[in-house]
């Protein structure tokens, strides 16, 4: 699995806007890539959804782009193909990117294990904050701690994030 | 009363869902045969029409029925709160409503 410190691989995968992202292009124009292993089916993902939405919502103003990545074998769970990705997206208004890692080459590069799965790269690529969105899956009134959030502030303002690796809670990675 | 507490252990939302069925089942003050059946393989999961995980029967009839149009698989379970959000964790106000139901059927 990748850790804190190291250098994220490169990637480059189809979108549902109809486009190619690498990650290098990705970094050469932010100051911060979120990198998180999703899908459409997970309920956790579900619950996580909105704030996914408000996270890239939030800090799309000071460099940040929040970037899903779908792995998971969409033969044994079909709502997880490419078509339905471009459908949930649509029908979700997501304002983030939402990739297609259809070899699950990626997820297994990154070390990725369950969706959702939050890898944050600062402006060289390098990992530094790894696991959770926040705390609370099931309440976003009741979350005591913004994992995600909190890291991202401390990378923007060039620290080191307090807490840099958490548990990722969720569905596991449909692996083929 | 009998209770079939159906589970995948790759999914880590059952012990919050059991915990909510004995809290339910204590505020009720039921007395309840529950079986705690672990689902394994895609076979189980179809002979029990398992839609994921947790599942949680009452007197054979599944706590939330949206889960009949489902395919049966190794899965986390959807399922929706009642203020509209989705959750991997059935409700204590859904699990109550299914057993009052069973009640009353009783």
């Amino acid at each position: 699995m990748l850790e804190i410190g190291q250098k994220a691989p490169d990637f480059t995968l189809p979108g549902v806007d109809g486009v190619e992202h690498s990650l290098a292009d990705l970094l050469a124009r932010h100051q911060a890539v979120v990198v998180i292993f999703s899908c459409n089916h997970c309920p956790y993902v579900r619950a996580w959804e909105d704030r996914m939405i408000a996270i890239q919502r939030d800090y799309a103003d000071r460099g940040v782009v929040l970037v899903a990545i779908n792995p998971n074998d969409a033969v044994k769970y079909p709502e997880d193909d490419f078509e339905s990705m471009k459908k949930r997206a649509a029908e979700r208004g997501f304002n983030f990117l939402y990739l297609r890692d259809e070899s699950q080459d990626v997820a297994r590069a990154y070390g990725a294990t369950h969706t959702p799965h939050v890898f944050l790269l600062d402006a060289s690529g390098t990992l530094r904050y790894r696991g959770a969105i926040d705390d609370n899956y099931s309440d976003p009134d009741a979350v005591e701690f913004s994992y995600l959030r909190d890291a991202l502030e401390a990378v923007l303002a060039g620290r080191d994030p307090e807490r840099a690796v958490t548990d990722a809670v969720g569905c596991t990675v449909k692996w083929k | 009363m009998r209770i079939h507490f159906l589970y995948w252990a790759e999914c880590p939302s059952h012990p919050e869902a059991w915990q909510r069925l004995q809290r339910v089942l204590t505020e009720l003050g039921l007395q309840a045969e529950i079986e705690r059946i672990e689902i394994r393989t895609d076979e189980e999961a179809e002979h029990w029409k398992f839609p994921g995980s947790p599942t949680i029967l009452v007197e054979g009839r599944d706590i939330d029925p949206t889960g009949a149009g489902l395919p049966s698989r190794l899965t986390c379970r959807l399922y929706h709160l009642e203020n509209g959000r989705p959750s991997p964790v059935p409700s204590e106000t859904m699990i109550r409503r299914a057993l009052e139901a069973a009640l009353k059927e009783s």
